[in-house]
């Protein structure tokens, strides 16, 4: 009963902290974190932040990790805001407007899709650990951003397309529902599928999973491009959102999305974690943002919070792993 | 010295259950000095369970322990080890990228809260120890280059220099050769002329018949009796594990009238290093058996099959079509399975449940035709196998490290078994399955090739070979040396093939 009972305990103490942390603040701050506009504002976050997270806990699932989100996020946020502001298409008349934002947001996925794909294969065929592969790109991804720029910022886009990061429906933020309709992607992807089953297979052994006969390489760039891709997603609604993008743009994610898979419960030696854990810690974290900025805590001070809360994370994390590690002896004495 | 007492050890009426399970049931076990004790029991007896529990890693739910007459309420791992009481474990806990010398010295030095670390200092101990077991290696090699039979060594050597009384081993001969189990149990009996014990866990019976002294039994964690060893035999101990007769039989093997093309053919297979000019068939419910020393090229040849290990020249044909094996994917796909012999590593993954470990080669098939899993077929396919095997688990969800080590190998079996292959290679098959599960998986194996599987079982047992196989081959240096009928062979005259005494 080992693993399910761990599995479930793992996702009830996530649920208690995620609800102990929601009423401790509602009730410190009464009438000002329980309103609708503080939901709203909520959840215009949420989902930039959220895809960002999916995209580093795919590569966790297999073991490995991805430092290159944001600096993808930001070159296919430039290249879109690139086709956006500078690319006119006058003789299709009133589709015009249309075409061009089709035609970023496929630029911008392609491009994080490559993204992903050089991540795949620096992993996957030439062996670089993922943390030092993904660092390499990372500082690659940025500096062409920042080539291409020449380090200025990009502003000002069509109103149709800024629909995409401050438009509602019902209420909801149109980014909120690409946030759900993504995670439920990424759900059916990893628990109903055959790449699902094998990206936990190969991150809980990878030798095992090759005598399995499962392709490493080709499930290790799958990931990455998928990765890549969320990445991609989160970089339109982030442009989108504040209607400009600049190189270097969201850098405070990158650390918040690893802090959040590891709080979510995602294995960061692979096989385990869940999206359901993982928006989990979303939510914890977000609440906790939220009621920051409510008690206008100074950005320095937030960030105080946030390496200590850090460091809670990984002092919890260390003393888990101590015993796991140790009931991992236990049974290798057969 | 102070007059020792002859009794070192006693535990009495050790219970412990895990959710699901009661492990043990008031086992008792006592091992004087200098005394060889041989722990055996079905697989998930509890044998494992009694070793964590002597070595303070597991609390018992209740019983007493006394080490040395003294009695512990709480026995922990510290106390354990003060008391002399030093566990091998499977993975044998050493540091690879050290040296022998260090890794020997390494908790001695400790120990003494050493600051500063005298090289040769270092030495001289680890040369003491090796002298005393009257073995001899290059100390200053490091550990990762060194055989697993040599690693053993070393973690003995590292026992003995922290005052070790008992020396526990579980299933210490499952992954070495004939020759090394040999120089193992010379060590063994060494140590117990120096008054050191050893308890000991195996399931090949004759190896607990030629080496201990006392053999306690246990059975679904109860105890059935302590022997002398001298009065046992290997029907008599079997008995006592299963609680039943175990009938060997010989696979009944008949030409098939009318068959036109072996199943599996290798002509010219050559691997610079590894082997040269192998040439063998298998055909439909055959079972050919491969044997030869570690170091062989046995495996070698089974990884080149299975796609793992590309050879420089020769070809292999799959029912009579050339057939180009790249990866493990084109092997399946070819209806190749491969039982890998290191369980822990290559077969299984421990973190994963049960059924998943099972279902992982059959991911196609338990499609539905949104191209999505259906977890209904999922839960049938891994169920089925379960059950066909007697893999002994309180639910399919539980992870794979859970098991005890012979259910372990009951659900790698069970994974490549379900890819329903033409040709099946089994490196290994029923190492560290106790004697009863290994007929019961002989016969499966048996019933399959009979059902027209081809079936390839690498080994170095010898009477595994010889009854189930209808046709030997022996590897000597990546050669085949000697083509064999099984009828016309007996063990002893292949244990001589093998040591190289006749051709
Ligand atoms: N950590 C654990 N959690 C749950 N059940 C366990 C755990 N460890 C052992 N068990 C169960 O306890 C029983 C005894 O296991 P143990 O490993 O002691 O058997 P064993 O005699 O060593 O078997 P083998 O010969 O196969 O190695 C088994 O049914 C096993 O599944
Ligand atoms: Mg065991």
């Amino acid at each position: 009963m080992l693993g399910k009972y761990s599995k479930y305990s793992k996702t009830l103490t996530l649920f208690i902290i995620m609800i102990s942390v929601f009423m401790v603040i509602s009730i410190f701050l009464p009438g000002k974190f329980l309103t609708i506009r503080n939901f709203q504002s909520m959840s215009s976050q949420i989902p930039e932040f959220g895809l960002l997270s999916i995209a580093v806990m795919l590569a966790m699932l297999t073991g490995g990790i991805d430092l290159s989100i944001v600096a993808t996020a930001n070159l296919s946020g430039i290249v879109a805001a690139l086709i956006l502001t500078k690319f006119t298409f006058s003789q299709i008349g009133g589709y015009e407007e249309l075409f061009t934002i089709i035609l970023a947001i496929t630029s911008a996925l392609i491009i994080s899709l490559i993204c992903g794909f050089l991540n795949g294969i620096l992993v996957a065929y030439v062996g670089v650990p993922a943390i030092l592969a993904t660092l390499g790109t990372m500082g690659l991804f940025s500096g062409i951003a920042i080539i291409i720029t020449k380090g200025y910022g990009i502003v000002g886009f069509s109103e149709k397309f800024l629909l995409i990061g401050s438009g509602t429906i019902f209420l909801i933020p149109v980014p909120m529902i690409i946030f759900i309709l993504c995670a439920l992607a990424a759900v059916i992807i990893l628990n109903k599928t055959t790449f699902g089953f094998s990206v936990y297979m190969l991150g809980s052994n990878p030798i095992a999973a090759r005598f399995s006969g499962i392709s490493n390489e080709s499930i290790l760039i799958k990931t990455y491009m998928m990765s890549g891709l969320f990445a991609g997603l989160a970089s339109i609604i982030m442009i989108s959102r504040v209607n400009s993008i600049r190189p270097g743009y969201g850098s405070v994610y990158l650390l918040q999305a690893i802090l959040v898979c590891v709080l979510g419960g995602v294995d960061p030696s692979g096989g385990a974690g869940s999206i359901f854990g993982l928006i989990m810690g979303i939510i914890t974290l977000q609440v906790l943002q939220s009621g920051f900025n409510i008690l206008s805590f100074s950005p320095f001070s937030k960030k105080v919070i946030w390496g200590l809360i850090l460091i809670l994370v990984m002092i919890i994390n260390f003393y888990s792993a101590k015993l796991s590690q140790k009931s991992i002896k236990r049974l290798k004495t057969n | 010295m102070v007059e020792k007492l002859e009794k070192l050890l006693a535990v009495k009426d050790i219970s412990k259950s895990y959710v699901g399970v009661q492990a043990l049931d008031r086992v008792s076990l006592s091992i004087n000095r200098g005394e060889i004790h041989c722990l055996v029991g079905e697989n998930g007896s509890g044998k494992s369970t009694l070793i964590k529990i002597i070595s303070g890693v597991v609390k018992p739910d209740e019983g007493e322990i006394i080490i040395n007459g003294k009695r512990f309420q709480s026995l922990h791992a510290i106390d354990s080890i003060s008391e002399g009481i030093q566990v091998i474990y499977q993975d044998l806990s050493l540091f690879p990228n050290l040296s022998i010398a260090e890794n020997i010295s390494l908790n001695q030095m400790i120990e003494r809260k050493k600051r500063f670390i005298s090289w040769k200092e270092i030495k001289n101990i680890a040369e003491r120890e090796f002298s005393n077991i009257s073995k001899e290696l290059d100390l200053d090699e490091k550990v990762e280059n060194i055989s697993i039979a040599n690693k053993q060594l070393v973690a003995i050597c590292r026992a003995l220099t922290q005052d070790a009384q008992l020396i526990i081993m579980d299933e210490p001969t499952t992954a070495i050769t004939k020759r090394e189990i040999d120089c193992l149990f010379s060590v063994i009996l060494d140590l117990k002329k120096r008054g050191i014990s050893t308890l000991f866990v195996s399931h090949k019976l004759s190896e607990v018949l030629q080496i201990s002294n006392k053999v306690t039994v246990i059975r679904d964690g109860k105890l059935v009796g302590v022997y002398n060893t001298e009065g046992l035999d290997h029907n008599t101990l079997s008995f006592y594990m299963s609680g039943k007769k175990i009938v060997d039989s010989v696979l009944d093997y008949r030409e098939k009238e009318g068959q036109k093309e072996p199943l599996l053919e290798v002509k010219n297979l050559s691997k610079k290093g590894n082997f040269q000019d192998i040439n063998f068939k298998v055909c439909s419910g055959e079972i050919v058996g491969i044997t030869g020393i570690l170091g062989s090229g046995r495996t070698e040849i089974a990884l080149s099959l299975f796609g793992l290990n590309r050879p420089d020249s020769g070809e292999i044909y799959i029912d009579g079509k050339l057939a180009k094996i790249k990866s493990p994917q084109d092997a399946i796909e070819l209806g190749l399975s491969y039982l890998p012999e290191d369980r822990l590593n290559q077969g299984l993954f421990i973190k994963q449940s049960i059924g998943n470990n099972i279902v992982v080669t059959i991911l196609q098939r338990l499609l539905n035709r949104f191209k999505l899993f259906d977890n209904s077929k999922k839960y049938e396919a891994a169920k089925e196998w379960i059950e066909e095997l007697n893999v002994i688990t309180p639910s399919l969800e539980t992870a794979a490290q859970a098991l005890s080590g012979g259910n372990q190998q009951r659900v790698v079996i069970a994974k490549w078994l379900a890819t329903d292959p033409k040709v099946f290679i089994l490196n290994g098959p029923t190492v560290g399955i106790d004697v009863a599960s290994k007929s019961n998986i002989h016969n499966i194996i048996k019933g399959l090739a009979n059902k027209g599987m081809g079936v390839i079982i690498i080994s170095d047992e010898i009477p595994e070979i010889i009854w189930n196989c209808n046709r030997i081959i022996v590897i000597r240096e990546g050669r085949i040396v000697k083509k064999l009928n099984t009828n016309e062979v007996t063990e002893d005259k292949l244990l001589d093939i093998l040591a190289r005494k006749s051709n």
